[in-house]
């Protein structure tokens, strides 16, 4: 190795001698994909926005229009910006680790950097594992955000014997949705299309999911198929978690069920279908 | 790119003094790269029809070929990328259609298109890179080897075409690889980033680095490459030393002078006029497979005529005519 080098032996080396594929130099090599990932979202302005920015506007913006309107809810009536609390956390999360996600890796795996990658040692797993950690804590980070500015601007609190399910309902939600984001991903070719293709699946769902509509003004037959789309699953729950008239632990097994075998369908087909190579050309 | 022409120039002559003379002979050790019959086909066409290559231990390799030729595809089943459909590939004794990232440490990969992480600096981007490798090279040393430790926080987006050439080469290099492949690296660049670029992969030879470069320009595989190998249609029609590549040694030279005033061109000595290809326009061009005894007999008969040939010229086939004919590409 030295006989090759031109000057002095190579730095500090960051790897360790750990064997290729061991469980402490994937997590290194996690952890390592995971650090650059987040400073390349800090730095991108039109991530930061779309995940972080937008929600908390939908919020603003609907709380104000709907102010002093109340709004049917399972065991009786909620403040319409407490009611949209809940909606729009979904939305964050959806934004934060479907959206943003499918954008991203259309856009490292069109520009030739999974390419790039693909001829270094670093495993496809510390690739997805990384960039999935980025979007499950966006989407943790702006789900905290907005049940924060729910307290504070709204009065919204959360029921302790609920706050566990609510917890719950967001973890399940980012990871689910990252792996629907990586599955999504796989089908689209061009960058050009990710952001339409992202819009064109996460608008309609979210109309008929009760998050920008509540539930209750939507037809019975539109709230039973999007029940079967993970989106509704997963505003349904937050709801029930979030809604102070709800008795009980707040879980909706049915709901979960249904979201978590998205999740599975997701995963298997991100799985199967990753490719390093971009898809045009 | 941060050194101005004068300094790259020596820093070019400089490469050329210390370029070894065992790479323009017979190559020797074990075959880093060694295809036996490699074969691909996409859907039924052939786009690989059965080639065999080998490139030896610190030898500069170049590979060229029109596009549609099977370039592209041959490079990317070297490195990994596809599985061929026919044939036998070891390249650092292994197949790479089935190899683990304990060889992939081992080789570095320019691709012909590729963007960094626009949001990373050029340190970061390599530092990165350099967390992937068990035994990396140090960034700095290595920034410095492409010429880029000038602007270490640059942001990868605000790099040139140029830059961004240099810093691709800096992620092939930082885990010290043994070899390294590099698809059209100089495609797109203005002379002096091409010659800058080229003093680079010049240097990569003097670090002891096996080198597989693929080039659609003549002069990058002549100043370059140890040995050359020519693909057209999916199959090799050349392979040799830049010299003698497609009998380039043994090819006839092209010898023109202008007629001096009042000479017809039958008063040239026999032994020239045999040879002429062409005198229309006052200018004869005489073709010579052996041009030492024509010019001889063309030197004694002007001395004797007392005339000048002032723009007389010896013309050796270009390496680029060698390899139109070999590729029966239209001039």
């Amino acid at each position: 190795m030295t006989a090759l080098s031109p000057a002095s032996p190579a730095g500090p080396a960051p790897a360790g001698p750990a064997p290729a594929g061991s469980p402490p130099r994937l997590a290194r090599l996690i952890l390592h994909e995971f650090r650059y990932d987040l400073r390349c979202f800090r730095r991108n302005t039109q991530s930061m926005f779309f995940t972080l920015i937008l929600p908390v506007l939908f919020l603003a913006i609907f709380a104000s229009v709907f102010r002093n309107a109340d709004v049917a809810v399972p065991g009786g009536r909620l403040g319409e910006a407490v009611y949209y609390v809940p909606g729009i956390i979904a939305y964050a999360i959806i934004a934060a680790a479907f959206s943003n996600m499918i954008v991203t890796v259309v856009r490292i795996r069109e520009s030739g950097t999974y390419k790039r990658q693909r001829a270094t040692p670093l495993p496809a797993s510390a690739v997805i594992t990384g960039r999935a950690l980025i979007g499950a804590l966006t989407a943790l980070a702006i789900a905290a955000v907005i049940l924060i500015i729910g307290w504070a601007v709204y009065g919204a609190s959360i029921p302790g014997r609920t706050a566990p399910a609510l917890a719950l309902d967001i973890i399940l939600g980012a990871l689910v949705f990252c792996c629907l984001g990586f599955a999504v991903a796989t089908f689209i070719t061009s960058v050009d299309a990710s952001q339409p293709v992202t819009l064109a699946i996460v608008l309609p769902l979210s109309f008929i999911s009760g998050i920008f509509i509540p539930a209750g003004e939507l037809p019975n037959w539109l709230i039973n198929i999007s029940a079967i789309f993970p989106v509704r699953p997963l505003a349904a729950s937050l709801l029930a978690a979030y809604n102070p008239h709800t008795t009980g632990s707040g879980l909706n097994w049915g709901n979960l069920a249904v979201l978590t075998a998205w999740g599975i369908l997701g995963l298997i087909i991100a799985t199967r279908r990753f490719r390093w190579l971009p898809r045009s050309g | 790119m941060t050194g101005t022409a004068e300094l790259v120039d020596s820093r070019l002559s400089g490469v050329r003094a210390a370029r070894s003379p065992a790479g323009q002979g017979r190559p020797s050790g074990e075959p880093v790269i060694r295809v036996r019959g490699l074969q691909m086909s996409y859907g039924g066409v052939q786009a690989v029809a059965g080639i065999d290559l080998e490139v030896y231990p610190g030898e500069v390799f170049a590979f060229l070929g029109p596009n549609g030729a099977g370039k592209t595809t041959t490079v990317e089943i070297l490195e990994g990328y596809r599985r061929r459909t026919g044939g036998d590939v070891r390249v650092l004794g292994v197949d790479p259609a089935g190899a683990g990232g304990d060889w992939r440490a081992r080789i570095g990969v320019v691709l012909q298109e590729s963007a960094p992480e626009a949001e990373l600096t050029v340190h970061e981007c390599v530092a990165r890179y350099a967390g992937y490798y068990p035994h990396p090279r140090s960034v700095p040393e290595t920034l410095a080897l492409v010429g880029l430790d000038g602007r270490p926080g640059l942001r990868c987006r605000r790099l040139s075409g140029g830059q961004r050439r240099r810093l691709d080469v800096a992620l092939a290099l930082i885990g010290d690889p043994e070899l390294v492949f590099l698809d059209e690296p100089t495609t797109g660049f203005d002379p002096a980033a091409r010659r800058a670029t080229w003093d680079v992969i010049a240097g990569l030879r003097d670090l002891g680095k096996t080198i597989f470069l693929t080039t659609h320009y003549m002069e990058e595989a002549e100043y370059l490459a140890d040995r050359i190998a020519v693909i057209a249609a999916g199959r090799i029609v050349a392979e040799g030393t830049t010299t003698s590549l497609g009998g380039r040694d043994l090819k006839a030279s092209a010898i023109s002078f202008t007629l001096p005033d009042g000479v017809p061109a039958a008063d040239l000595p026999p032994a020239v006029t045999a040879c002429l290809t062409g005198h229309a326009d006052g200018r004869a061009r005489v073709s010579a497979t052996s041009p030492l005894p024509l010019l001889g007999a063309l030197a004694a008969w002007a001395h004797a005529r007392q005339v000048d040939l002032p723009d007389l010229q010896v013309i050796r086939p270009t390496l680029e005519e060698i390899y139109l004919q070999l590729t029966g590409e239209p001039r």
